[in-house]
């Protein structure tokens, strides 16, 4: 259950299927938007190299790492393969009044 | 199916192939023997992160004892195979029982090159492939002390980068009139000599060297025709690295710049399987042109392709060259192969970044090459590699304007 919800940034600031980085509090999350226009989050450092995911690319609800092609299923978090293996927390993720929010714990 | 299936080289490639293996499906045997006493590790930080982070490195390792027991696959380490009994179906151990096989797969990589000049030898030229050899570099660099590189390729303008983060002198001697050999485009290669200029890093090009001196405190003296002498503490050699082939050789396998693979990864004997640095390959994207790379991704690749090979699942290899290489903060990535390119079209890129793609006679795109922090060329870069696997010709002024998202390209 998220404890507190932090404006992330406009719903219209993410291009459809892309993804911007939003710092909060001394993290780093990734924000996603599908091709649905659908929102999602997720921790924003690959668990490989620690490497900003949101310079990544997006594509078929997969973010790609920029370094390595780390990939991820942003819906879920789960890794897809070589070279990660550990999984990216996900965050809840609401829109209201054109905002995007997420549920942090 | 086969029942027992053994890799010799636990590196990445090897690594990668046991992996697949299960993800495809295989429940018999899996036995990957490595040289080396430690679990399976990336060699990417080799030259890079080993040498600066933390205070007590570990490699970076590929396969956990967890991970190695969960898939079933016996790492068999500190075991280097001394032949292959291709008749018996049996790889020969030192102090081992022999190994059967029914499919085997040889992915031992490559060794550096020794700097075959007057004066170099063992106790006065360092090498980088291994953790070992990292650890033994790490040590020596020190603030205030001298490294000379001899070799402007990736491995000896890390390790210039790497000294300089550690507060140590370094100059690179490189003997081709230019830094960074023939894979990378000129415009690129100088924009990371300069870089490394303006770091403090000495660059000496078109040198030739004559031979290595030892100085009376210990140091080392590099003595260049018609130079001044390049003095150090320490010395690396990143002279470029050779195919380990010595096993396939020896049983007899064809050779061709490496281990000669076909399309499915296949040697010349149809139960005996090369990935990675070891072996050259025909490419499918260029031609039938034989490659030979040595390059993470491409030992990833490999070790995914030869894992379906040797179950009877694969499918001609024609996976997109891609290598990247840090310098600082500065990531250079080459997805490609940009020497196949007669035009050459640049998109401008925000900051000092520049990214140019490589196109053959006919339009396609055979290359793209970029330099500049990674979080701005990175994502260009990877729609640039799906582009050239998919054989596009782009428009070639749409690749100019960076108002034109590369993505809107993939039709």
């Amino acid at each position: 259950m998220a404890a507190s919800w932090v404006e992330a940034c406009a719903a219209d600031e993410i291009d459809e299927e892309d993804v911007i980085r939003f710092d909060h509090a001394g993290r780093t999350f990734a924000i996603y938007r599908s091709p649905d226009d659908d929102y999602f989050a997720t921790d924003g450092l690959c668990t490989h190299e620690k490497v900003h995911l949101a310079d990544g690319l997006v594509m078929d609800n997969i973010i790609e790492c920029p370094k390595h092609n780390g990939r991820f299923d942003y819906t879920t978090g789960k890794a897809k393969g070589a070279p990660v293996c550990v999984d990216l927390k996900t965050y809840p993720v609401r829109v209201e009044g054109g905002k995007v929010l997420i549920g942090l714990d | 199916m086969p029942q027992r299936i053994v890799i010799v080289g636990a590196g990445e490639a090897g690594a990668r192939a046991a992996l697949a293996l299960r993800e495809n499906g295989y429940s018999g045997a899996i036995a990957l023997v490595g040289e080396e006493v430690h679990l399976p590790y990336e060699r990417p930080p080799l030259s890079k992160a080993a040498l600066i982070d933390g205070d007590a490195p570990k490699p970076a390792t590929i396969l956990s004892e967890e991970r190695l027991a969960e898939n079933g696959i016996d790492h068999i380490a500190g075991a280097p195979a001394l032949a292959i009994d291709r008749a018996g179906h049996r790889i020969v151990l030192e102090d081992r029982d022999p190994l059967p096989y029914d499919r085997l797969l040889i992915a031992t990589g490559a060794r550096a090159r020794r700097l075959a000049v007057p004066g170099a030898g063992p106790d006065n030229i360092h090498y980088l492939r291994s953790f070992g050899e990292a650890q033994a570099l790490r040590r020596r660099l020190q603030p205030g002390s001298r490294l000379v590189v001899i070799g402007g390729g990736f491995i000896g303008l890390e390790l210039a980068a790497a000294a300089r983060a550690r507060g140590a002198e370094a100059t690179v001697i490189e003997m081709a009139p230019r830094l960074l050999g023939r894979a990378v485009p000129a415009e690129l290669a100088a924009l990371v000599a300069a870089r490394h200029a303006a770091e403090g890093v000495g660059i000496v090009t078109g040198a030739a060297i004559e031979r290595i001196d030892a100085l009376p405190d210990g140091r080392h003296r590099v003595m260049l025709a018609g130079r001044d002498p390049v003095d150090g503490d320490t010395i690396v050699a990143g002279v470029g690295a050779l195919p380990e082939t010595t096993l396939a050789a020896e049983s007899g396998l064809a050779l061709d710049n490496g281990i000669a693979v076909d399309a499915h990864l296949a040697t010349s004997d149809p139960d005996i399987f090369a990935a990675g640095d070891c072996c050259s390959f025909p490419h499918a994207l260029y031609g039938g042109r034989r490659l030979r790379l040595e390059a993470w991704r491409n030992a990833q690749d490999h070790g995914n392709a030869a894992a379906k090979s040797m179950l009877g699942l694969g499918e001609p290899y024609a996976a997109v060259p891609w290598f990247w290489s840090d310098h600082y903060d500065l990531t250079l990535q080459i997805a490609g192969l940009p020497d196949e390119g007669a035009e050459t079209v640049t998109r401008p890129l925000a900051g000092d970044a520049r990214l140019d793609f490589h196109l053959a006679g006919d339009g396609r795109l055979v290359g793209a090459s970029a330099v500049g922090p990674n979080g701005a060329i990175a994502r260009e870069v990877r729609l640039a590699e799906m582009l050239i696997g998919r054989c596009a010709r782009p428009d070639p002024a749409s690749l100019a304007d960076p108002a034109v998202k590369l993505k809107s390209l993939m039709v």
